[in-house]
């Protein structure tokens, strides 16, 4: 796993193997999810891979009655919406991802901070296996 | 510590146009900018000679997209008889054309240029709603995308998390929408002239007519709450805290201040201006802030030595109510937290303290992508030469003047403080 370049692509196979994986900084420990080759924080480009739990908590979030394309194939619009947020997770980065097991159609009932546990969706098989990340209470 | 930046020399802006915003189905990219183009011309007080124009900087963003043409800087230069003199495209989202304005500054601050000619234009009425979302979407995070975000969904986001930070609630996005209704009546180039009260009696007349049941809502505030006819977009942004999709296209003519009286008697000078950059929204530090926006503000402010107390009136980038109440904050002109109480006491209004879209903003006056950078810019010109009639912020010695525009989700931020001496 250590030989896997800090991008996205990388990003997206751990997903597919229900893992979050980020990058960590060498030189001062910045933490980055998705990873990236660079550092932020001081520019340094010796990473290693890092592990995230895959718990947190809810940060902010909206629910989409509108539905994009390719979200819209998925069956969700205007009488089926869904969530999408931010979540904060314990090591101290944060995350967009799909919020599920929370009643979209009552968005008004769903609370920041709410503690959260990561799940993920697939989507298609073989060579088109896509791995969404959500996140439910 | 920053370096302080100034500009090799000074530019004024010394003409303007801005199209009649809407949807134009039965006209192109190329109408609308050369019915801009042709109010810039006329409206330059002693005249202006075309050939005179050194190059052109103009604002795109995805008409590659939205009408299936990229390349327009040429198309721009064909059209307005300035071949074979350059034309550059610039593109930040629905910064675009902001960038072009700066670009041109830059080429005449260098001394490279005398007088150039920028602008911007978007051409979005030939897409269905839906792929107008998805051509808008290119400019957000792949990583937004992916999760299922939409460009209402990203202020939608970030309205809750300001709204658990500070104890806002819906209501104060009201305030905003109120707001940017009352002042787009008198402008007569908004998309949706109309004040809420206007929507609510054209919806009572609909039905009567139909012998429907006729609703009874108490005020304003209760209308924007009936689901009804303000359903959730992406929650807690509903329809009426959205901008409308928009045609149409802007002009600035700029010149070298050692020149513009030759132009004009009262030239509009730049006194600042910046530019920024964001992270996506997993990425920032604060949810309830644009780094860009702050980034850009900072440059400017220390450029024309001025501060936020110093800025009569702004245009900000309301793409969405939300977003207004950002950037009031991320300006400086409100502290963090008070924004929403500041114009929930009509601070902000035609008539406040600080007037903020006296155009009507992005929600009433439309938002053509890539033209609104330059079309705020115009607000801003209009408003200190005294030309925006039923709508001149009605202070005296109208001195200084701001416009700020975002692209994508804070991706790209300017920030442009305009001046009268």
């Amino acid at each position: 796993m250590n030989d896997k370049p800090f991008n996205d692509h990388s990003y997206e196979e751990f997903l597919n193997e229900w893992k979050i994986m980020g990058s960590k900084c060498k030189k001062c420990g910045a933490l980055s999810l998705p990873p990236r080759p660079i550092c932020v924080s001081c520019f340094g480009s010796q990473m290693e891979w890092v592990q995230f739990r895959g718990d947190g908590k809810l940060a902010a979030f909206s629910s989409i009655f509108v539905a994009p394309p390719p979200m819209a194939k998925e069956g969700f619009g205007r009488n089926n919406p869904y969530i999408v947020g931010v979540v904060e997770l314990p090591e101290g980065v944060k995350v967009v991802a799909r919020i599920t097991g929370v009643d979209a159609k009552k968005p008004d009932q769903i609370k920041v901070g709410t503690p959260l546990q990561a799940e993920f969706l697939q989507r298609g098989e073989g060579p088109s296996k896509q791995t969404i990340l959500a996140f439910k209470p | 510590m920053a370096k302080k930046r100034k500009l090799g020399r000074g530019v004024a802006v010394v003409g303007g146009g801005l199209t009649k915003l809407g949807l134009f189905k039965d006209r192109n990219s190329k109408d609308f900018f050369s019915e801009a183009y042709m109010e810039m011309v006329e409206s330059v007080d002693k005249g202006l000679d075309p050939i005179d124009i050194d190059a052109i900087y103009i604002g795109n963003f995805t008409n590659d997209f939205f009408v299936n043409q990229a390349h327009w800087a040429p198309i721009i230069s064909d059209l307005v008889g300035h071949v074979p003199k350059p034309v550059t495209r610039t593109e930040g989202a629905c910064a675009s054309s902001a960038l072009a304005f700066r670009e041109g500054v830059f080429a005449i601050a260098s001394g490279f240029y005398d007088v150039v000619l920028v602008g911007g234009l978007e051409q979005m009425s030939k897409c269905s709603t839906e792929e107008v979302a998805e051509g808008l979407a290119m400019a957000a995070s792949p990583y937004e995308v992916a999760a299922g975000f939409t460009f209402p969904g990203v202020f939608g986001t970030i309205a809750t998390a300001y709204f658990a930070r500070y104890g806002a609630t819906r209501e104060a996005l009201f305030d905003v929408t109120i707001k940017s209704h009352t002042n787009a009546p008198l402008n007569p180039k908004a998309q949706f002239p109309m004040t809420i009260r206007d929507f609510m009696n054209a919806r009572i007349g609909r039905c009567r007519q139909k012998g429907e049941p006729v609703p009874n809502w108490k005020d304003e505030k209760d209308f924007l709450r009936d689901p009804v006819v303000n359903p959730p977009i992406a929650w807690p942004m509903h329809l009426f805290d959205c901008c409308p999709i928009s045609d149409g296209a802007a002009c600035l003519l700029l010149v070298a201040e050692d020149i513009a009286k030759r132009f004009t008697d009262n030239p509009i000078y730049v006194a600042g201006i910046g530019q920024g950059s964001g992270y996506s929204l997993h990425a920032k530090k604060d949810l309830t802030s644009f780094e860009a926006t702050r980034a850009a503000a900072q440059e400017a402010y220390e450029m024309s030595g001025l501060k936020p107390e110093d800025i009569q009136f702004s245009e900000v980038h309301d793409c969405f109510s939300m977003a207004e109440i950002l950037h009031v904050e991320d300006l400086g002109f409100f502290k963090p937290g008070q924004g929403y109480k500041a114009i929930g006491e009509g601070q902000t209004r035609l008539d406040g303290p600080k007037p903020i879209n006296t155009s009507g903003g992005l929600k009433t006056k439309g938002h053509p992508v890539g033209a609104t950078g330059v079309a705020q810019l115009y607000e801003v010109w209009v408003q200190l030469t005294g030309r925006a009639g039923k709508r001149q912020v009605p202070k005296p010695n109208l001195r200084v003047g701001g416009a700020h525009n975002l692209g994508g989700t804070g991706g790209t931020c300017t920030f442009t403080i305009l001046e009268r001496r």
